[in-house]
């Protein structure tokens, strides 16, 4: 342990530690734009967080300095102030001040420093702001250059995190800025569009594509037969947009929320969940029992999908076919629904709440039109519906709770899991377990596959099965290093299950902000409450509603009309 | 920013591409290869097209990212095509007073092509430099090894015949 005194407080940490990370320990806060969690970001690139020291006669940069015994920081006399007032206005000298216009308005972390360190004025001519063009190709995300202060972030989660190494600084100078590789668009890019970089992205440079107006325009619109489906995760992170703490289940005030904002339905991504591990536990089970490839992986991640087709082609084959629970439910939503509710498939309009901004790639993909329809027309993500349920004046803390329509709002707690990283993975096998011994199994809760650990591993006896070998992975690089693995032959594993984000889509690009590890585990924590506590029905194949979907329509897993509705094919996309 | 439409990379030859995967070969696994790669890469290929930036990204086993990011940093690097001539026209202070710009236009109108770029042939490839450091000279620009001084609009289609046709082939 290391003995040393910031601000004349004596702070005793670790060896290794930064100063700004001592500084955190005793509750001060010292600005920065560019450090961020447990992302490396050497050698430090915004120098907000300067601070005096005894042992330097320079400022130094608090996010990469190390501390040492006895060593003495002072983090706001006259010099230092001065200094850091001094980097931030020379950052706003070439970024766009047209804030009130900016997606980021009110959740920019530039906007809150320039504050905290007092900048009022900028000395400098700004008469002739660096002009770059705005990268608004995919349908995911948009990247607006201008407003990039180089702090690198992004760059470092696309490597780290995510294992894309799509972003790279380029060019000097004015010149300089963050591009995908080749400065290519993003649409003709390996993008994986998991959004990590919009989420840890500390001004509006790179931001969730914002669809609101298309949900608005549907609203408005007499003709058009508006339902509504949120995502699992939706519930468990929507309370922060409304200053409730992280971890908060909002499910009913959500509910009530869609109602008012207008929507003729408000129904359940959670029943299309239960509805995919339906079609998806008896994909495992018959590929175990017909010698097909093994491991099965999931395929309810946009992005994990976009990933494979780039960088693991040779693993399609491995991929689940079914399709995600959005997609389901956009081919239910047209198909079922629209016969039991009289209404003509080409007037429904389905809207997707997501914690992520690959599903609005993954919508928009060419095959994603089952029903003779696009299967989903709009998805937005949490932090859009937070901006419309703003927009709509909504006091959303005091709102009642309220219950969902059926039949498509009806769901069990192994749909609700799906949310966090395992959850896929423990319905599945919930369900494969009651398939293969026809009993419910002893213990629902399987802990080994929970928790944030980067890869988790469990092996359970499964009646005549007998031993099921499977492998749970979050976050990209993660992935990659069970993909190589598996690549190489050293594994025997049945059955996969990777999300894109860490912590699972708790942890999406549609996320809430400010993003932290400790927020993924409270909200996995809401998800867990929810399956155990709130949810009469535990497994998917006992959900009322999924059993009189392939009673009256659908007639059995994998049959025929799943065939056509819910299952998909994957391209191969080059590196 | 450059950003190049991507050939196939049939403008180079298997003598060519040859030679580039013996240079990756010969740094493969060495810290710190890229840089030394690029630059021998440059010489045998002329330029750094996105084609030539990907075989060397996969050779090295490096993120694509990377070796885009190093050959946009360096000014050394070029991702379009340099004349077998390259003029550098220097527009430094003291050659900026003594007329650098009437040559800059000269040899725009003449070759028919902007500062950065090259002659359809390949000629001629024209880029201005700051201060060469020969005010003495002003104004000056160099082709290929050679200096030329105090060098006045009407002189340039003289020396540019000095270099039309020749069969040499400058270094990168």
């Amino acid at each position: 342990m290391i003995k040393l005194s910031i601000d004349d407080l004596p702070v005793e940490v670790p060896n290794g530690t930064t100063v700004l990370e001592a500084a955190r320990r005793i509750n001060i806060h010292i600005p920065t734009l560019c450090a961020y969690q447990e992302l490396n970001h050497f050698p430090g690139a915004c120098r907000v967080c300067l601070v005096e020291c005894d042992r330097s006669r320079s400022l130094v940069a608090s996010c990469v300095f190390p501390v040492a015994e006895g060593m003495k920081i002072w983090t706001h006399t006259e010099r230092v102030r001065k200094a850091r007032r001094a980097v931030v206005e020379f950052l706003l000298s070439d970024h766009p001040d047209d804030c009130q216009l900016c997606q980021k308005n009110g959740a920019c972390e530039l906007q809150a420093i320039a504050e905290q360190v007092g900048v009022r004025k900028i000395r400098v001519n700004r008469s002739d702001l660096s002009r770059h063009q705005i990268d608004s190709s995919s349908e995911a995300l948009r990247r607006d250059p201008a407003k990039c202060i180089y702090c690198l972030r992004c760059v470092a989660v696309c490597a780290q995190v995510q294992g894309v190494n799509l972003l790279t600084p380029a060019g000097r100078g004015f010149d300089a800025r963050v591009v995908p590789a080749l400065g290519l668009d993003l649409a003709d890019s390996n993008c994986t569009y998991c959004g990590q970089c919009a989420v840890v992205c500390p001004t509006g440079a790179i931001v969730e594509k914002d669809d609101t107006e298309r949900v608005w325009a549907a609203l408005a619109d007499p003709q058009k037969h508006v339902i509504v489906q949120e995502a699992p995760a939706v519930r468990a992170q929507l309370g922060e947009e409304f200053g409730m703490d992280p971890g908060s289940l909002v499910t009913g005030q959500m509910i009530a929320a869609l109602r008012r904002l207008g929507f003729d339905q408000v129904f359940d991504t959670n029943f299309a969940a239960d509805l995919t591990i339906m079609e998806e536990g008896h994909e495992l089970l018959q590929r175990v029992k017909q010698n097909g490839v093994l491991p099965m992986m999931t395929s309810c991640c946009p992005g994990w999908i976009k990933f494979v087709e780039h960088f693991y082609p040779s693993l399609i084959p491995n991929l689940s076919t079914c399709k995600s629970p959005q997609q389901m439910f956009g081919a239910i939503a047209k198909t079922y629904y629209a016969q039991i509710a009289g209404v003509d498939p080409k007037d429904i309009f389905v809207v997707s709440i997501m914690p992520c901004t690959a599903k609005k790639y993954e919508a928009a993909r060419p095959e994603m039109c089952d029903s003779g329809f696009r299967d989903v027309d709009v998805v937005i993500t949490t932090r859009e519906l937070g901006r419309m349920i703003r927009g709509a004046g909504l006091d959303f803390v005091s709102l009642p709770d309220e219950d969902y329509d059926p039949p498509m709002g009806q769901y069990s707690g192994a749909g609700t899991i799906f949310g966090a990283t395992g959850g896929v993975m423990e319905a599945a096998l919930r369900t494969a377990y009651a398939v293969v011994t026809g009993k419910t199994m002893p213990n629902l809760d399987i802990q080994q596959v929970r928790g944030l650990a980067g890869v988790k591993e469990a092996a359970l006896e499964v009646g005549k099965l007998g031993q099921v070998r499977v492998a749970v992975a979050h976050g990209l690089a993660n992935a990659r290093k069970l993909m190589d693995r598996v690549i190489a032959g050293t594994t025997d594993y049945h059955f996969i299950e990777i999300m894109a984000c860490p912590g699972g889509c708790v942890g999406g690009g549609g996320q809430p902000l400010p993003a932290s590890e400790e927020k993924l585990r409270l909200r996995a924590e809401a998800l867990y409450r929810d399956d155990a506590l709130v949810q009469k029905v535990r497994e998917s194949h006992m959900n009322p509603a999924i059993l009189a979907l392939y009673e009256h329509f659908l007639r059995e897993p994998l049959g025929y009309r799943s065939h056509g509705l819910l299952h998909t094919k994957y391209t191969e996309r080059g590196e | 920013m450059e950003r190049v439409e991507e050939s196939s990379g049939a403008e180079f030859s298997a003598q060519q591409w040859q030679d580039v995967d013996g240079i990756i070969d010969q740094h493969r696994g060495q810290p710190g290869a890229l840089i030394p790669v690029l630059e021998e890469v440059q010489a045998v290929t002329g330029y750094l097209p996105a084609v030539v930036q990907r075989r060397v990204a996969r050779g090295l086993g490096l993120p694509l990212s990377r070796v885009y990011g190093v050959v946009t940093f360096y000014s050394f690097f070029t991702m379009k095509p340099r004349g077998r001539h390259q003029i550098r026209i220097c527009t430094g202070t003291a050659c900026h007073v003594r007329g650098a710009q009437r040559n800059v236009n000269q040899l725009k109108t003449s070759l028919g092509i902007e500062i950065g770029e090259c002659t359809d042939d390949r000629e001629f490839g024209l880029e201005t430099v700051r201060c060469l450091g020969a005010c003495g000279l002003a104004p000056v620009l160099v082709i290929d090894q050679d200096t030329h001084r105090q060098v006045k609009k009407e002189q340039l289609p003289q020396i540019l015949r000095q270099y039309q046709g020749a069969a040499e082939v400058s270094e990168g």
